[in-house]
């Protein structure tokens, strides 16, 4: 398997995106900028907290890379990866990850010792049966 | 390696996927059909699954949640639609809320798995629809928990193999 980033790196823009979406609220941001490019103003409004909150919850998500912001006016619109065709690409890439982690972790339980194995084996039909 | 070759499609929004295992087909069917098996290879290391209903019947659910460093969990559940043991798998698999409920409103993805015994292996072959483009924009929001779990994931594959 090859990456070109680095494993830290790599690392770290994990930690980045398990963190943007660790938070209800900001769960809730990327789902309303999905639907249109929303102002932090407007965002603000739908939340019991101050616009600086939104806006720190917006930078966060932003640094993850999950939102952009784009000047329009004198407004600051928030939004989501515009490219439908971009974000098909970058979920069936995340699939492609997940199913090759899944498929080297399937491989290394198959390689383990028979006699984990058979016990598994038994434990399955002492189930089933 | 164990995949052998993987072919995405943006456009009809599938992802396939051909794996060999070094293994018989019963054996390999087993990783799915038994629940503790299961769990040591659906989720990430970094965000191991636990499951808990397991049952691969036609109409039956699996439902299991992914904990995360932190404690955090994320739910999420199959709807089995039709099983061949030891040679076949069809279920569609989404999220859930906290309460384990399947939240309609996220995506959802229809996966068809097959086992065929070939050269003293097995021929995994995994294909995977996400079910329309408004739900891959919604996989991009909340989804993106699905996303972010498979980046770890490759990422503990990437370490594991040293």
């Amino acid at each position: 398997m090859v990456v070109d980033e680095g494993v830290e790196e790599a690392e770290a823009r994990t930690d980045r995106l398990f963190q943007a979406l660790a938070d209800t609220t900001r769960r809730d941001i990327l789902r309303r900028c999905v639907r249109e490019d929303l102002s932090v103003s407007r965002l603000a409004e739908a939340y019991p907290m101050s616009f600086a909150a939104v806006q720190k919850h917006v930078a966060v998500l932003q640094r993850a890379g999950l939102v952009v912001k784009e000047r329009r006016g004198r407004e600051q619109l928030v939004r989501a990866d515009p490219d439908a065709l971009g974000r098909a690409r970058r979920a069936l890439d995340g699939l492609e990850a997940a199913w090759r982690g899944r498929v080297e972790r399937m491989s290394g339980l198959l390689a383990e010792a028979p006699e984990t194995e058979s016990e598994a084996q038994q434990s399955t039909e002492g189930r089933s049966r | 390696m164990s995949v052998t070759s993987l072919d995405k499609d943006p456009d009809n929004l599938t992802l396939t996927l051909v794996a060999d295992f070094a293994a018989p087909a019963e054996r390999v069917w087993q990783l799915w059909a038994d629940p503790r098996q299961l769990e040591r290879w659906w989720g990430p290391p970094s965000h191991p699954a636990t499951v808990e209903e397991h049952d691969l019947t036609p109409g039956g659910d699996v439902t299991y949640f992914m904990t995360g460093p932190q404690g955090e969990k994320y739910r999420g559940w199959w709807r089995v639609a039709t099983v061949d043991a030891p040679r076949s798998l069809e279920f569609t698999d989404g999220f859930a809320d906290e309460d384990g409920v399947p939240n309609a409103a996220m995506p959802t993805t229809a996966n068809r798995v097959t086992l065929t015994e070939r050269d003293g292996g097995t021929r995994m072959e995994m294909r995977a629809v996400f079910d329309t483009r408004e739900q891959m924009d919604q996989l991009m929001t909340m989804g993106m928990d699905e996303g972010m779990r498979e980046a770890a994931g490759q990422m503990d594959a990437i370490l594991a193999a040293g």
